[in-house]
This record gives C-alpha cells, structure tokens and sequence, in this order.
C-alpha cells in the first residue's frame, strides 16, 4: 500500500468561529467606563473633633453654597457656574497678596525651593435638594481651577505640564498647589473661625 | 493537437485564508483582554454627568460599583420618597436595610481584595445626573461610618471647545 496523504482540515469554519466570539466581546465591552473624579472622603469621627478646633481665619475660607435650585453662592455673592473656576483660581493663588485672600505660608518643597503655599479651604455645602450633576459640575470647577494652577506652576519650574512631568515633580507640584475642599456639615465660620 | 490549448481559461488562485483566523483572534485577544463583563445587570437608570477633570481609575479590578437612579421596574425598592434607588451587587436595596446592607457590601468588597489592596480599593458612585444629593450624601455618610475613603464620582467626558 502506498502512503495515504493526510487530507488538510477545512479551516474555513475557524474564521467563523472566531468572528462571532470576536464580536461577542465587541458587543459586551465597555472601554474605559472606569473615569471620573476622585475624592477622599474625611476620616471618621475621632479625627473629626480636632479638625475642627483648628482655627481658620475667615479670609482662609471660601463659602461656596449651593442651594435646592442648583443657584451658587460664593462668599454671599451669587454667581454662575462659569465663573466659579476663575473665583477659585484667584482664591487658590491670590496673585496680589489681597489681605481678604487666603494667606500663605512659605514652604521648603524639593524641587521648587521655597514656595508661597496657600492656605485657602474651599468649603462646599450644598442642599440636600442639589441635583447631582450640579454637585459634580461644582467640583468639576474647582477641580479645573486647581488643575490649572498645578499646570502653571509645573510649567514654571518644570518647564512641562502636569500631566508630563515625573512622579516626584508632580508631588513636588501637589504639594505647591494642595487641594483642599472641606465638605463638613455647615459650620458658622463668622463666629467661630476668627477668634 | 492540444499543443495550442485556448488560453484564458486559467483559474484564479484560491487565496490562502489560513492567516485570515489568526488575524481575527488577534482581535479576540484584544478584546478579550481590554472588557471588563458587567457583573451586575442594571436596575436603575444611570446617565452620568459630564465632566471636564475626570481621570482614569488605576485598576478595574480595584473598584466597587453602587449605582444610584431611577428605578428601571416599578416595584424595585426604593428609598422615600419612593423616587429612587440604590444598587449594591445586583439588587436594589430596602430603606430600613441601607445601614447594614451598605455596611456588609463594603465588608465582602475589601474581604473579596487581598490585604495589601484593601486601602487601594475605590467605591465609585455611579450616580444618575438628575438625582437629587440627600440619596448621595445618605450613602456618602455610611462610607465615611464603615472607612470606606476612596471614592469616585463616575462622569463621562465632557466635549470641550
């Protein structure tokens, strides 16, 4: 008997196989739906009560209160969203030492040197009757106000954006530029803070 | 004689479409890799708000869902008023049982994660856009009680000019 050649396998069906299970995971992913913004939400109770017999000096306090009909209020002024993030920006950076803006504190920090960290609070209060997409439009202002700031200082020292810089830059840039939003249950500032 | 055969009656090749399978489970791969399966079939309608600063969460399998909205079915459980629902796993959870529920979810996510990852793990709020922040600041709190710190508003991407 001669040799039998093996016949080849049809591996037409393969490719068909493989379409409908590639276009199962086409249909059931999701790319990327893990995004949005991060918070820390402030330790529990213990801590509490010793946060809040630090003293913060009203100047050191931006009120920002959104009520039931998503209108803002900063420091007593109504505004609108829009201009909540050049608000903050100024309030963060507080450019001509205005004495009714926050103070700052001068800070060795490695890789800058020493720098004029601020030592403004954004303190945010909102009804309970706040929808949530203003709640996170206001903390997206706030966070694009920090986000800039954080950019003009990197580019200054480090002459890239945030985003680009090295791990240690961006620490060194966080620490310049902290992001501070108190969102404790109202308290009176007026008489309390400004002993 | 066949010596002067008609041409043009040659066949066209048979492309080889051994290569072709390869290339579409390069793909599968691909996929296969990068999906990440529900776990959970929704029960409440969720559109997230629009953002600008959002960021990437470090690692998916670092994070735990509560989803927040509209119920989908009528008699899903709500929180009163009776507008809203909170989903923790694959079910909408009863008022009375919001503490304890929201505490054993967030004791069964961090046993679930090994010890060093536990403070890593992110609880991201997925929350409709028109709800109101009593329902958000009821679930916020009880994070705050159990140690739950590292949240995470979920928002889509906002489209700048």
């Amino acid at each position: 008997m001669s040799k039998r050649k093996t016949p080849g396998l049809n591996t037409g069906a393969m490719s068909d196989i493989s379409f409908l299970l590639l276009t199962f995971f086409l249909l059931t992913s999701s790319i990327n739906t893990e995004q949005g913004i991060p918070r820390k939400l402030p330790p529990p109770k213990a801590d509490d009560a010793k946060e809040q017999k630090v003293d913060i000096n009203k100047r050191n306090v931006l009120n920002v209160l959104v009520n039931f009909r998503d209108e803002i209020s900063v420091n007593g002024d109504v505004i609108l969203i829009t201009d909540l993030k050049s608000r903050a920006k100024e309030f963060f950076a507080n450019p001509a030492n205005d004495p009714n803006l926050p103070e700052k504190v001068s800070k060795p920090i490695d890789g800058i040197g020493d720098f004029q960290v601020s030592k403004g609070v954004v303190s945010l209060t909102n009804d309970q009757g706040t929808s949530y997409n203003m709640y996170v439009q206001v903390q997206n202002e706030l966070q694009r106000a920090v986000n800039e700031l954080r950019d003009e200082t990197a580019l200054q020292y480090f002459g890239k954006k945030y985003e680009a810089l090295d791990s240690a830059a961006q620490r060194a840039v966080t620490t310049a530029i902290p992001m501070s939003i108190s969102e404790a249950p109202p308290i009176d500032y007026g008489s309390n803070g400004a002993q | 004689m066949s010596r002067f055969r008609k041409e043009g009656k040659k066949e066209t090749p048979e492309l080889n479409m051994g290569s072709m399978s390869d290339i579409i489970f390069m793909f599968l791969f691909f996929f296969m890799v990068i999906t990440t399966m529900r776990e959970a079939s929704l029960k409440v309608h969720f559109t997230p708000p629009k953002a600008t600063e959002i960021q990437k969460l470090e690692k998916k399998s670092l994070v735990a869902n509560i989803y927040i909205g509209a119920p989908i079915n009528k008699n899903e459980n709500t929180l009163p008023p009776g507008e809203v629902s909170v989903q923790l796993n694959d079910q909408t959870i009863k008022s009375e049982d919001l503490v304890r529920d929201v505490r054993e979810f967030i004791g069964t996510e961090k046993e679930s994660r090994d010890a060093q990852d536990r403070d890593r793990l992110t609880f991201s709020l997925k929350v409709d856009q028109d709800v109101q922040m009593r329902y958000v600041n009821t679930i916020k709190q009880e994070l705050r009680k159990n140690n739950a710190l590292k949240i995470n508003y979920a928002a889509g991407k906002k489209v700048t000019n």
